[in-house]
């Protein structure tokens, strides 16, 4: 049993600190159905506009836009836009909207697709970079699903955290999983050493223990509501930390940092899940015993919680293939004023390489189409960081406005 | 889900760990912490060393080694070895005494503890009754006579440790025979000395505080002689026929007094304040040896006038008219002299003072002309400067080894040559198996190559770098000024010397080639030098190159330590190794790390601020690569801004506490009374007090980011021959490593070697990884096709390594603090790893390729990596599956300077430092293991003038003489065997030219020591300036 929180996108996406001032530039790349359905005999097409970046106006007027843009006024789409870390995330209301164009980088690769194909499970995870999920099904007429049934708009919300393995932990424990990776929130929170009260065949006894002290406002720990000050700390990704020092516990969780699960014997104990039979039978009655309980289902620790896909789902390490630029001396590079944004830009463009080399290699053809689309688009954004300010051309594709 | 179960258990594999793994600590190296005490027993040749945490330590002939240690922790106060047995006692500062006793046991001798003692009083006698003040242990070798603070002399039994109260000396008993208006009650507190007679055991010589002196006859219980000092006493000594003996004293005066059978009270013969007459300090301990010549040695320690030399660590000699002052570097613990040991001899002719002074063994050679000093074989001072790294060679080859030796004889003409005086017990233990050099890099810019093989670690050879730049302290400085003959006449002894001139000199980085000689020294001002071994002096230009690891970038600047000036024009290097090249990092930070490829002949440097690549054969540089993370201020201003600013905010903060102070002061107004302010005050302390008791001990869960401080910083250079591009064709590349979790790989062109001069050597970046963890990178190695670790450079030149598998993919294995992790190569992607935190929340401080080998079978061994964590742990994890084999606790995890100081060695050895001056040796093999292996065996007592010899101890003696004799003579054997091996291994001409040399050096030894002392007389003094 999984359950999910899930926060709105917008709150956690970081402005743009770029210092593009009015124009952003966007980019729309609108995914078809077969020319039946449609006017436009291509499966995909580029429109390229700007709009001003501070008052982008209302969602409604950007919605009529580009079908105006598109003609396909006719047509239910749903857009959405790839955000910096690469997140697929929808733009459907004036906040996600604005949100959206102010954190162009400097372009806004917005995707426009027909509301009945529209796979809202691909919204708000890591999709744009993930290796195994890599940017499946923004058209996904191949890999039929069953159809959606929407009860509660998940789809405009991304998991931050979730509680785990509910069925195979004492009730007066939790297991809670921190999604951080994308999310530019820090973890935040702190820990402290501590006494706990065990229950032994020998009666009571103290025993050390590690608990979290502190909360840093607005930190995804907090945020998540799952964790508070003085809840006690028992296992990290699955390892005990008894008998293991503060030092130690802040290394593993720091090493475990971008998928962090956390064990909890929440100080507050009124907000537990009460579970129907299956666990109950002798322990289930009063949480008292079981809090006092403290031997964790160690042999199937994590059950529901597989290893490998853990593996995947965490930290790919970047992999620069090919020289950047071959460095002499005495020839020295001149990274005069740009330097700066230089490097930024080129970091970026290692990202987007590596999204590159990794979704070639999982070389889905049902979503070849708009991934060489996206790829052609991303190699290297530094080339399409200039755009004239007034200057409007009109280049088959690009409409400036 | 495999990784959270237990490994699983192979029977096979099981048994072979361990054939393989096992950890010992073996033996300490250096210089004992804090010594406190020191022994020597003549009659065994082995001298003691007790120190302030309660260890003890037994030195013999090189190789013989014990070490005790007291449950109690104590400081040992005194060491006394029982005349003619394999026994101490030791006085710990809790009063306790503690009988220790050689026993042979499995073939060696080992030392332990046979019984404890502390000396009661009678129920309500306060504490200073009991409290020992001086030891005798009696030649009948049945008692030890206590003195104590109260003036009472117990007698206890041996080694039973009874007292024997009927036979106590108390102060009543003494003072019946002494008229009572030269004595009183008082003249008997405290027994500051107890002398057996040298002639007859009957009689003890007592002396108390306050000067005086008795001849006690223990046969019938009374005095026969007393005498009366004027002055406090501190120590006194027997001639060796009995019939004088000599006293010192408190104000620095030392007295001869007869003892002439009709005399009973006498007065001194002589008064003496040899370094008189203004105020002296106290002469604490004093020696009168015979000589043939008539000429007697009186050898005292302490007596310098007050006011002008009250800071002086000195022990005098004095022989005839030649009088000399030795000053030490640091305060004397004790001494003693070798003398005859033949009890039938008429003179005393001592051979050699022994000093322990706080920090370093000085031995002094009596016999030869001028006094010189003798090197030690042991207890070297490590930290004669403060030890700053440390870098192990194995499997040195012979020519490598013999030339290091002849250049470190060149240095050591001054010592004598006489054999080491203490030379007692017999080392059994098997010759090292191999030449092992451990290279240490001192504070004041010298490496010092030690001979790491076997149990003693011995300097051979000490390499300066400081030569090479210009310093404030420069060595042509004049300071022969001071005249020869100069009052008092102090001579400088000893190395130990803890002030840098300049911190930027200290050494970071070592890297030798053991093959060709070069070796790569690094430091803390960014100088990077390459030297060659040279068996000759030689004067010529260092080729100095700058390498600006920013690369003009903008907007920042270094706050830190300025580059070091380097010296112009040709610089006269002695014989060893000879720098050639210089670079010089722009910002001079401090060298983070080196490798150097000796066959490529290219050195590589990192700081902080990024890396550089230098071709030391067309001395030009390469390349340089900025790792800097733009937002990194810290790395830019250097260390200085970052302790300046701490102190700045600490001084802020206390300023800020003292105004709120002041205005609640002022507030308070005229009306408010004193009483009032103090009330407030400490209420204000209180809720400070209170506020830093409240904020708990906490720590922040954060991952790493890039933006973290010193993400630059380089942690590793790794020279490798690999596939980097493609799989069809390998080439040299160079590997970096940083602390932001980037591994940065580049690709280079060597041109082949008849074209080496000409062609310039290429780099380009091939790679960059940046792990997610973004966890330090701290190693970086290859492995071949067969997943064996790359050799280094020319090994397999050397015939010493099979050629690496180029056949079979490469493999790359990136260690971090976090996680162990395997890339295939060319295209690098995640093979496997092992995540060491996330598992045990444990990091890396230090990993090393070992090979360790089978004890069961010669011709098993296998390559594993030897990981220290900063837990201290020392685990063994195998290659290349990373999987986890063994782990050993082997620091405590809060001894950050053990930690960071440890080394392994390539078969599974390793040492760290325990103390600044000494490093533990340990070792995770069951093959090569370093550990002291000596027998001390009895000597035969050849005199009769032990009137109390008992019978049934002779008698066991003799009888357990022919049982041990077939295996004394295997021993000797193999003594001999080992000498000539020794002769072997230093060829004949090597030999011949050391006697030379030093030979040669003899006449120049009394230039060397006259410039010597005025130098440390200028440094001793320069607080007083």
């Amino acid at each position: 049993m999984t359950l999910s929180t899930f926060q709105i996108p917008t709150l956690f996406q970081e402005q743009s600190a770029l210092s593009g001032k009015v124009c952003a530039g966007l980019f729309c790349g609108a995914q078809r159905a077969p020319p039946s359905s449609g006017g436009h005999p291509f499966g995909a097409e580029f429109r390229r506009f700007s709009l001003d970046r501070y008052k982008p106006g209302k969602f409604e007027d950007f919605y009529k836009l580009i079908l105006h843009i598109h003609h396909i006024a006719n047509l239910e789409v749903m857009i959405g836009y790839a955000d910096v870390h690469g997140d697929l995330l929808p733009i459907n209301n004036d906040d996600n909207f604005f949100k959206a164009v102010s954190s162009a980088h400097p372009l806004l690769r917005v995707f426009i697709q027909r509301q009945d194909e529209v796979d809202y499970s691909n919204f708000g995870t890591n999709t744009l970079s993930r290796k195994k999920k890599a940017l499946v099904t923004l058209r996904n007429d191949n890999l039929r699903r069953r159809p959606h049934i929407n009860i509660s708009m998940p789809h405009d919300f991304r998991p931050v955290s979730s509680i785990i393995d509910v069925d195979i932990l004492p009730e007066t424990h939790r297991r809670v999983r921190l999604y951080r990776h994308g999310c530019e929130k820090p973890l935040g929170f702190y820990i402290r050493d501590g006494t706990s009260v065990r229950v032994t065949p020998h009666g009571l006894e103290k025993v050390p223990g590690i608990f979290i002290s502190r909360m840093v406002p607005g930190g995804l720990a907090e945020s998540t509501g799952l964790l508070a000050v003085n809840d006690e700390v028992l296992e990290v990704n699955g390892i005990e930390v008894a008998g293991k020092t503060l030092d130690q516990v802040t290394d593993m969780m720091i090493a475990n940092s971008h998928n962090l699960i956390i064990t909890v014997k929440p100080a507050n104990q009124r907000n537990n899940i009460i579970r129907s039979s299956r666990m109950s039978g002798s322990s289930g009655q009063s949480t008292d015993s079981t809090a006092s309980h403290h031997s964790l289902p160690t042999p199937h620790v994590l059950q529901n919680f597989h290893p490998d896909e853990m593996e995947s789902d965490e930290e790919a390490d970047i992999v620069i293939e090919g020289g950047l630029e071959p460095q002499h001396i005495p020839k020295l590079h001149s990274l005069t004023s740009s330097s700066l944004s230089r490097i930024n830009g080129s970091s970026l463009s290692h990202r987007l390489q590596r999204d590159l080399v990794l979704n070639n290699s999982s070389g889905r053809e049902s979503n070849g189409n708009i991934h060489k689309l996206l790829s052609s688009l991303k190699t290297d954004p530094r080339h399409s960081l200039v755009i004239p300010r007034g200057g409007i051309e009109e280049d088959g594709t690009v409409i400036t406005l | 889900m495999r990784r959270f179960l237990r490994p699983g258990h192979d029977p096979v594999r099981e048994r072979l760990k361990r054939d393989l793994f096992q950890f010992n600590k073996t033996v300490e190296h250096g210089f004992p912490h804090q010594p406190s005490a020191l022994g020597y027993s003549p009659f065994l040749r082995l001298m003691a060393i007790g120190t302030r945490s309660g260890a003890i330590k037994l030195y013999g002939a090189p190789g013989v080694e014990f070490m005790g240690l007291h449950e109690e922790n104590n400081t040992v106060m005194q060491i006394h070895f029982i005349p003619d047995q394999c026994q101490l006692v030791t006085l710990l500062d809790d009063n306790s005494l503690h009988l220790w006793s050689l026993k042979q046991h499995g073939g060696t001798s080992e030392l332990r503890e046979e019984h404890r003692f502390t000396l009661k009083g009678p129920p309500g006698s306060p504490p200073s009754a009991t409290q020992v003040t001086a030891v005798l242990p009696h030649s009948s070798r049945e008692v030890l006579y206590l003195g104590t603070e109260s003036g009472n002399i117990f007698v206890v039994e041996l080694p039973s440790f009874r007292v024997l109260e009927d036979r106590t000396i108390t102060p009543e008993a003494v003072l019946q025979r002494i008229p009572e208006d030269n004595c009183n009650r008082r003249s008997c507190e405290l027994v500051e000395a107890l002398r057996e007679h040298p002639k007859n055991p009957d009689h003890i010589l007592i002396g108390y505080s306050r000067g005086l002196i008795v001849l006690w006859d223990l046969q019938n219980n009374k005095a026969t002689h007393y005498f009366l000092g004027s002055q406090q006493l501190e120590n006194l000594y027997w001639q060796k026929d009995g019939s004088k003996f000599i006293s010192c004293h408190y104000d620095g005066s030392y007295s001869q007094w007869p003892v002439s059978s009709d005399n009973r009270q006498s007065e001194p013969l002589e008064n003496t304040v040899p370094y008189g007459p203004f105020p002296c300090k106290a002469i604490s301990k004093i020696y009168w040896q015979t000589t043939k010549n008539g000429l007697p040695y009186i050898i005292f320690q302490g007596g310098m006038p007050r006011a002008s030399y009250g800071d002086r660590h000195s022990i005098s000699v004095i022989h005839g008219s030649q009088q000399t002052a030795f000053d030490f570097t640091s305060r004397v613990i004790d001494f003693f002299i070798i003398f005859s040991s033949d009890p039938a001899a008429d003179f005393d002719d001592p051979s050699a003072l022994v000093v322990l002074a706080e920090e370093e063994l000085v031995v002094i050679d009596l016999k030869s002309a001028g006094w010189p000093a003798v090197h030690p074989p042991y207890l070297a001072s490590l930290h004669c400067s403060a030890i700053t790294c440390s870098h192990h060679v194995s499997n040195i080859p012979l020519k490598l080894w013999e030339r290091i030796i002849s250049a470190g004889s060149k240095q050591n003409i001054h010592y004598s040559t006489m054999p080491w005086p203490i030379d007692g017990g017999t080392n059994i233990a098997p010759d090292p198996p191999q030449r092992d050099l451990l290279l240490t890099g001192h504070e004041d810019g010298t490496v010092r190559f030690w001979d790491a093989s076997g149990v003693c670690l011995h300097l051979l050879y000490k390499l300066s770098t400081v030569r090479v730049f210009l310093t404030d302290a420069d060595p042509n400085d004049n300071m022969n000024t001071l005249g020869e003959d100069e009052w008092p006449p102090l001579r400088k002894v000893g190395t130990f010397d803890p002030y840098s001139d300049d911190p930027r000199l200290g050494i970071q980085k070592i890297y030798l080639c053991k093959y060709s000689g070069y070796l790569a020294v690094a430091g803390t001002a960014g100088q990077v030098l390459v030297m060659e071994l040279n068996d000759e002096d030689a004067e010529h230009v260092v080729d100095h190159a700058e390498a600006d690891l920013l690369q003009d970038q903008e907007g920042y600047r270094w706050k830190g330590h300025e580059k070091l000036k380097t010296r112009d024009g040709p610089v006269r290097f002695e014989a060893g190794f000879q720098p050639f090249v210089l670079v010089q990092c722009q910002p001079p930070a401090v060298v983070t790390s080196l490798a150097l490829h000796s066959e490529w002949k290219l050195v590589a440097f990192g700081t902080s601020h990024g890396f550089g690549l230098f071709d030391h054969q067309q001395k030009r540089l390469v390349f340089v690569k900025c790792t800097l993370h733009p937002s990194d201020q810290l790395a830019l201003e250097g260390p200085l801004s970052r302790v300046k600013s701490l102190k700045k905010s600490l001084r802020q903060s206390f300023r800020r506490i003292r105004r709120s102070r002041v205005s609640s002061r002022k507030r308070r107004g005229g009306g408010g009374n004193a009483s009032e302010v103090q009330e407030a005050n400490a209420k204000f302390d209180q809720d400070v007090l209170q506020e830093m008791e409240l904020a708990p001990v906490q720590r922040k869960i954060e991952a790493r980011s890039a933006e973290d401080s010193f993400t630059g910083f380089v942690r590793t250079l790794y020279f490798a021959d690999t596939f980097l591009r493609d799989s069809s064709r390998h080439c040299p590349s160079l590997w970096a490593g940083t602390n932001g979790g980037t591994v940065y790989a580049f690709c280079l062109r060597v041109p082949p070697a008849e074209r080496r001069m000409d062609e310039p050597v290429r780099a380009e970046q091939a790679k960059e990884i940046q792990l997610m963890h973004r966890a330090p990178v701290v190693g970086i190695l290859v492995l071949d096709g067969r997943s064996t670790p790359l050799p280094e450079p020319l090994e397999v030149a050397h015939d010493l390594s099979k050629s690496p598998d180029m056949q079979g993919s490469h493999q790359l294995l990136v260690v971090s603090e976090e996680q162990f992790k395997v890339f295939t190569l060319p295209k690098v992607s995640s093979k496997l790893k092992l995540k060491l935190t996330a598992l045990e929340g444990c990091r890396v401080r230090k990993v090393t390729v070992a090979n360790f080998g089978s004890c069961k079978t010669d011709d098993y061994s296998e390559n594993d990596l030897a990981v220290l964590t900063n837990l201290g742990d020392i685990q063994i994890i195998s290659l290349p599956f990373l999987k986890l084999q063994i782990r050993y606790p082997c620091i405590r995890k809060e001894d950050v300077s053990g930690i960071a100081s440890c080394v392994f060695t390539k078969y599974g050895q390793g040492f760290y430092l325990i103390s600044p001056s000494e490093f533990e040796r340990f070792s995770l093999s069951t093959k090569w293991l370093v550990e002291p292996r000596c027998i001390v065996d009895m000597p035969e007592v050849t005199s009769n003038n032990h009137v109390h010899k008992s019978g049934t101890q002779n008698a066991a003696r003799k009888s357990r003489g022919p049982g041990n004799s077939p295996g004394d003579c295997g021993e000797d054997e193999r003594k001999s065997v080992r000498l000539m091996e020794h002769a072997l291994l230093n060829d004949e001409k090597v030999l011949k030219e050391i006697q030379s040399t030093l030979e040669g050096g003899r006449g120049s030894y009394a230039e060397k020591n006259s410039s010597r002392s005025p130098l440390g007389h200028r440094l001793s003094n320069g607080g007083a300036d």
